[in-house]
């Protein structure tokens, strides 16, 4: 068990170091700076763990299905804006480092008051309340002008001047190890609440909300504290966002947010206190790789998504875990052909589904843009017969070797947990 | 004070027109061994779910040494020291058998809702729980998911969790219910041991078992007391026998 935490750590020190070391990667020496695309996408990745992490706090640890987490971050956002505008004018002495703090206390502020709202619920009227706090929030948004903004949102400069470690912050790769610092402290933080008796208790509701009572809690205030400390997780996320990009919209605080919060806590993994970075840093690469290559990534992150509940609920992550076992015994070898048989109609049925898709989009928003379907640096025509053709059967085709395989795979998998069962009960 | 843990008076129960309960008056003294027993669908969950404020009472009072308690929410009257299991197992499936007994002692050693205390370095509370562990025989599966146990076992993390907190009144719903005869045998034993010194209060339909533990038996049938004493009283009484013994006698 403590070798497992051991390796467990080892894990998180490379992703660490990765994080640290990204930017240099793409360093150009012409300009002499990092690549300003990607330093966004990192820093975009950081704040979005943060969302996620916050968001498994409800969905994950607690049972609670939220549909207004992004309320927290974008709260959080508006206020840094607010407070980076007033330490800018010199009435606010507070470092750049500190400032994310303000931000989650304004994200914790507003969780308590709509967590004592929402929590008086569970389940589905827990995740219905929380919609209409999500609504009302954008509404707010767009008519109360002095704070919000309203359409334009507000904006600032994030250059004010204060810094703990005399840095301007000027540059993106500033902002960027901001961020990076803040994601881990947050994510650090987070991570010690899992360990704490709030952080049982919300495991414990969230298994069985009734029993909580019969050992002397009340199950409400379990809930109300755990949304409350999302909250302000939230708002520190959010704060990050507003010193990034210097401006703040009710996007920050919408609906897709929220729904975004969720897909990524989800694909990447619920049940593993990890997934939802890997879920973060998945959508973050889709959003801004994907999105630059095809207009139809959303309809790749949706159909993930919903491939994701339907064959894989624990997420990447519980996909990555339910090998933990196997690899332990030493039995991973017995698996490699059973996925390359698996793997080669699974891709040549996703080539296929995107051949369609992607047909489908230049018929009609690609045509509108004037742009042309580039394949392998030839010109596909997108009203001949052929790339139609050739991509429904590679879908069709595909789909039914796929089922065939996946039958055996089943089998071998099975014959594999059948032999391990000994090895896992006396563990 | 009085010898009296827990009193039932004129305790009525109904859910819209349907009386479950009526009428019931109970006194249960400190230290007392009581099973309830009647047949199916007599009002005995109802009752149980009544004093631990699953349920509110349609009127009548019940009191906990001497308070009142039947407008209060269950997690209250579980601090003042009244605990209950439940019929069918109800468990936090997710969990570890460990941290299921973990979570049970938390409130009681007054840790309420704190976010800033490591759990790892509680060294009584760890030691409280691997205590809880031997006494019910699960140590072997302390680290293995509740939900995963065999039915046995969980029935017995079931009847952990219900004492753990040290509740001085304890509520057992059938706790041997679905057992096999040894498995029986050995929760007998564990009730017998974890209720030294606690009042205890249980329904149950193994009346092998009820003449094992219980000091006193009522008898509840359509949601009244027909009778309330000690075993051989309650076994030589006429209406009970009518009503519900009588397999009992020929056997």
């Amino acid at each position: 068990m403590s070798a497992g935490r051991f390796k467990q750590s080892w894990v998180w020190i490379a992703v660490l170091a990765i994080a640290v070391a990204a930017p240099w990667a793409f360093y150009n020496y012409h300009t002499g700076r990092q690549s300003g695309f990607v330093l966004s996408m990192l820093t975009q990745m950081g704040m979005m763990s943060i969302l996620a992490l916050s968001y498994n706090m409800l969905l994950g640890q607690a049972g609670l299905f939220s549909l207004c987490h992004a309320t927290f971050f974008g709260i959080g956002g508006y206020a840094t804006i607010h407070f980076l505008n007033l330490a800018g004018a010199g009435n606010l002495p507070l470092p750049m480092e500190l400032i994310p703090l303000l931000s989650g206390l304004s994200g914790l502020g507003l969780a308590i008051v709509f967590g004592y709202m929402a929590t008086k619920q569970r389940a589905t009227a827990f995740a219905m309340i929380t919609l209409g706090i999500g609504e009302l929030m954008v509404t707010s948004a767009l008519m109360f002008q002095h704070f919000f903004g309203g359409e334009g949102g507000v904006n600032t400069n994030r250059m004010i001047g204060r810094s703990l470690f005399g840095l301007t912050y000027a540059h993106g790769i500033q902002v960027y190890y901001l961020t990076l610092a803040w994601t881990l402290l947050a994510a650090l933080a987070m991570f010690f609440l899992t360990m704490t008796p709030l952080g049982r208790m919300a495991n414990a509701s969230r298994d069985n909300f009734e029993r909580v009572q019969f050992v002397g809690y009340d199950p409400r205030m379990v809930r109300f504290f755990q949304f409350a400390l999302s909250g302000f997780f939230a708002g520190i996320g959010g704060g990050l966002y507003a010193i990034t990009y210097e401006i703040v919209t009710f996007d920050a605080l919408a609906a897709p947010l929220s729904a975004n919060a969720l897909l990524m806590a989800y694909i990447g993994g619920s049940s593993a206190f990890g997934g939802p970075i890997l879920g973060a840093v998945l959508i973050t690469l889709l959003q801004s790789g994907v999105s630059l290559m095809s207009n139809s990534w959303l309809v790749y992150v949706g159909v993930l998504f919903i491939s994701m509940v339907i064959f894989a609920p624990g997420g990447i992550m519980g996909l990555v875990m339910a090998h933990g076992p196997i690899l332990r015994a030493g039995q991973l070898g017995r698996l490699a052909v059973p996925y390359v048989r698996v793997l080669v109609p699974g891709i040549l049925m996703v080539l296929g589904f995107v051949g369609l898709v992607e047909l489908t989009s230049f018929l009609t928003i690609g045509a509108a843009q004037g742009k042309s379907l580039v394949l392998f640096g030839s010109k596909i025509d997108i009203h001949a017969t052929l790339p139609w053709l050739v991509a429904t059967v590679c879908l069709l085709g595909g789909g039914f070797w796929l089922r065939l395989e996946v039958r055996s795979f089943r089998r071998v998998w099975q014959g594999l947990m059948l032999d391990l069962m000994p090895q896992r009960s006396m563990a | 004070m009085t010898d009296v843990a827990l009193s039932l008076r004129n305790v009525d129960k109904a859910f819209g027109s349907l009386e479950i309960i009526r009428g019931v008056s109970l006194d249960i003294a400190k230290g007392e061994r009581h099973a309830i027993i009647g047949p199916n669908g007599a009002g005995k969950t109802t009752l149980f779910n009544l004093i631990s404020g699953r349920f509110r009472v349609s009127t009548g009072e019940i009191l906990l040494n001497d308070v009142r308690i039947d407008q209060l929410p269950p997690h209250k009257i579980n601090r003042m020291g009244l605990s209950r299991s439940f019929q069918i197992t109800s468990i936090f499936h997710r969990l570890s058998v460990f941290e299921n007994l973990r979570c049970a002692l938390l409130w009681s050693m007054g840790y309420r809702y704190s976010f800033w205390t490591p759990l790892w370095l509680q060294r009584e509370l760890t030691e409280r729980t691997n205590a809880m562990l031997e006494e019910l025989n699960l140590a072997p599966r302390r680290d293995t998911a509740a939900g995963l146990l065999s039915y046995a076992d969980q029935r017995a993390l079931e009847i952990g969790m219900t004492i753990a907190g040290g509740a001085s009144v304890i509520l057992l719903d059938e706790p041997t219910a679905g057992m096999s005869n040894t498995e029986t045998d050995n929760a007998v034993e564990l009730i017998r041991r974890v209720s030294k010194d606690k009042t205890l209060l249980m329904v149950e339909h193994d009346m092998k078992v009820v003449f094992d533990l219980a000091d006193v038996i009522t008898v509840l049938v359509y949601g009244q007391v027909i009778a309330s004493g000690p075993p051989q009283a309650v076994r030589a009484n006429p209406a009970v026998q009518e009503a519900y013994l009588g397999a009992l006698d020929a056997a």
